[in-house]
């Protein structure tokens, strides 16, 4: 049964990969012919303060990005899980700026932070405006931020959906028990959430090493003010189709693959999901 | 208010390219299908194709003329958005399923091209380059030899303003860098921005950079940078062109938001027009977008225009100018229909009708000997501005291409983003000619 997967998995997963190692030791500027590099692009890309700073970058609304959206998502997934028809109508608005793609949500954003004639324009609202995209200090955080309103209904829905598979016996007996809301969601529905919590996070963390359409369009395509919001996948595409060194590009996506591998493997391990226990043990 | 300023028939080089590319980076992505959706050039015996970019609608007008005339060997012209262009064309030439004839900004892209030989030089007697304005074709001129015909008007950078603006604070248009300091206190005072500037986009900012080297070291400075000598960036000039910026940004000169404003977005324009700004430095496809955006503004005779200001202790000739002095087409080496397309660059591009199209839209095509048709244009409004345009660039010494054009693919990053520290002011004026000598060499 695994055969196809496996071949599918082969042709659009691993091949491209070895190309792209192989690219990765060439020197080719997408036009002329290409040439034979070994490990210059690594070691050039390797010594170069940018790609660190850059990774730095990534790590960094990687993390928070965990931060902000777990709590958020984890109560808005609580909110929503108990079946209402008010519930249900938030629930759908929630889960609105999932629908819209990146680009449009990042000119969206881009339009209502301008502060001559965005939200800031608003009477009442002077204080808003300010440059958040345009200060290296305010920009970063405010890609996290528009992440964050773009992610957090996706993470909210696997929330409901895992509460919503806790079996409502545990709830009455702990009520029996005379436990209040608070002892029940600490002990009952946070417990029960682990492997939830681990899928958001596994998501949420390997996910964030590919934003890149949002802060493209968000910093006018540069990762910029400066050089400020220019995040690993970022630099490679400038490299790669800005400034056509497709080896160099290459060698940083590859060092995003392995950083990408090496920390879902991280998150299942820390987390012992590997081990696949039962999630409702002693039911 | 809020609109996305098109470049209209004056074909603005790089507007929106933001926009434009972020929609179709999935394209860019996937070399794949750029392979496959781009035409082959053996799809049909008889027949050529050429690309160009979206918004060229008086260089479809010439193509539809040719058409009409050679229904034998039809061209089927294909236009695109700004980058996803840039990477589709380069995509294509690998391939070898690049068009007939491309359209391109010249300077440095076009020469990546030519050194890998994928263009024809153009003789005299084949296009008849003798009738274009020179400065204009030396964009498309390598090694002594013509690449490319120009393709749509003039867009030099000039500085418009807004005349009640000014009038209101009691300051005349600046004739010089000083003018403009103290122009800019006053303005301050009035709580208007003195110079819209759309620095998340980093182009426009790089403009004053450029117009700042030339002012101070003269044009030959950044000739010598752009012929490849790396350490030419470190010249004491550059150090000072930074400098100019960043006491323009520290006075204020560009207000608190100026790195939040995009272009693509049309803002610094609609702060221009609504007099929240009293000036602002862009190329000439902005008259057209004011034209559109605010006609009545333009109507009312409040658009004022000048030439960049000079500097009383620099020794560039203020007669200078920057920009972008037109879009080429050029012919592919591989091109199995050269004679066809040939005949098309020489009689159907900027030809007689042509010409009259651009004047009518607003826009200044590079052909020598305009005046007798300038002097019939009807608006006296538009005469005015046209006239500008044609004695700029007809008495400037030197036209010198934007930068990011100018130079290899490979600097125009490094190049924004250092212009970008610099008037943020996060590197002192003399890194920025340490970075780029780096990123050069």
């Amino acid at each position: 049964m695994a055969a196809p997967a496996l071949l599918l998995f082969g042709l659009f997963g691993l091949v491209p990969l070895g190309g792209v190692v192989v690219l990765s030791l060439t020197r080719w500027d997408g036009l002329g012919s290409i040439g034979w590099e070994g490990i210059g692009n690594w070691s050039s890309v390797l010594t170069d303060g940018a790609t660190w700073q850059a990774l730095g970058l990534t790590v960094k609304v990687m993390l928070v990005s965990w931060l902000v959206q777990t709590p958020i998502a984890l109560a808005l997934g609580v909110f929503q899980a108990p079946r209402g028809r008010l519930r249900a109508l938030f629930a759908v608005l929630f889960f609105l700026p999932l629908l819209l793609s990146a680009v449009a949500i990042g000119l969206t954003w881009q339009a209502l932070l301008d502060p001559s004639f965005g939200i800031g324009a608003t009477p009442g609202l002077h204080w808003l405006a300010k440059p958040l995209l345009g200060s290296p200090d305010l920009a970063l955080y405010t890609v996290i931020f528009v992440i964050a309103w773009q992610f957090i209904p996706f993470h909210a829905l696997l929330y409901q959906a895992g509460i919503r598979q806790i079996p409502t016996a545990l709830y009455e007996a702990a009520a029996l028990d005379g436990a209040g809301p608070v002892s029940r969601f600490r002990h009952i529905t946070l417990p029960q959430l682990k492997y939830t919590m681990v899928t958001s996070s596994t998501l949420m963390l390997v996910g964030s090493l590919t934003y890149f359409d949002l802060i493209f369009v968000l910093s006018g395509g540069n990762g910029g003010p400066g050089d400020s919001t220019r995040v690993l996948p970022l630099a490679m595409y400038i490299t790669g189709f800005q400034a056509h060194d497709m080896g160099r590009a290459s060698a940083v996506a590859t060092l995003l693959v392995v950083f990408g591998l090496g920390l879902s493997m991280l998150t299942t391990r820390l987390s012992g999901f590997t081990r696949m226990d039962s999630q409702q043990e002693g039911m | 208010m809020r609109r996305t300023p098109v470049s209209g028939n004056l074909g603005s080089p790089r507007v929106r390219r933001l926009v434009a590319s972020a929609v179709t980076l999935a394209a860019a992505m996937g070399l794949a299908a750029c392979g496959t959706s781009g035409p082959s050039t053996s799809s049909s015996a008889k027949g050529l194709t050429m690309w160009a970019l979206n918004d060229q609608t008086i260089l479809k007008e010439s193509v539809d003329a040719y058409n009409k005339d050679h229904s034998d060997a039809k061209i089927t012209l294909r236009l695109f958005a700004n980058d996803d262009y840039k990477q589709k064309l380069r995509v294509a030439f690998g391939a070898n399923q690049a068009p007939d004839i491309f359209f391109s900004w010249g300077g440095g892209a076009l020469n990546d091209y030519v050194k890998a030989g994928k263009v024809d030089a153009l003789t005299t007697s084949q296009v008849n380059s003798d009738r274009y304005t020179p400065s204009v074709m030396q964009s498309a001129t390598f090694d002594g030899k013509v690449y490319g015909v120009p393709a749509n008007g003039l867009a030099p950078v000039v500085l418009y303003y807004n005349k009640k603006v000014l009038a209101d604070a009691g300051v005349e248009a600046p004739k010089t860098y000083d003018d403009l300091l103290a122009a800019v206190k006053k303005l301050k005072a009035k709580d208007v921005v003195p110079l819209s500037l759309a620095a998340n986009s980093k182009w426009p900012t790089l403009m004053y950079l450029e117009y700042l080297l030339d002012r101070t070291g003269g044009a030959e400075k950044f000739t010598k940078i752009a012929s490849g000598d790396s350490a030419a960036w470190q010249d004491p000039s550059v150090t000072k062109a930074n400098q100019y910026l960043q006491d323009l940004a520290k006075a204020g000169a560009f207000g608190d938001n100026a790195s939040s404003v995009n272009y693509d977005q049309g803002a610094s324009t609609a702060l221009l027009y609504t007099g929240k700004a009293a000036m602002e430095v862009m190329g000439t496809w902005e008259y057209a977008n004011i034209a559109k955006a605010a006609p009545d503004f333009l109507k009312k005779g409040d658009l004022g225009y000048s030439a960049f200001p000079a500097l009383t202790d620099g020794s560039g000739d203020p007669k200078n100018i920057v920009g972008n002095p037109s879009n080429f087409l050029s012919l592919n080496a591989s091109s199995k229909n050269k004679a066809d397309a040939l005949t098309y660059l020489k009689d159907y591009v900027l030809n007689d009708s042509q010409v009259d199209a651009y004047l009518a839209a607003g826009s200044v095509p590079p052909v020598n000997g305009l005046e007798s048709k300038l002097a019939a244009v009807k608006s006296s409004t538009d005469k005015e501005w046209l006239t500008f345009v044609y004695d700029l660039v007809d008495k400037a010494p030197g036209f010198q291409l934007s930068w990011d054009q100018a130079l290899p693919s490979d600097q125009a990053d490094p190049l924004l983003t250092n212009t970008d520290k610099s008037f943020l002011r996060q590197i002192p004026p003399a890194e920025f000619g340490t970075n780029m000598s780096k990123a050069a060499s």
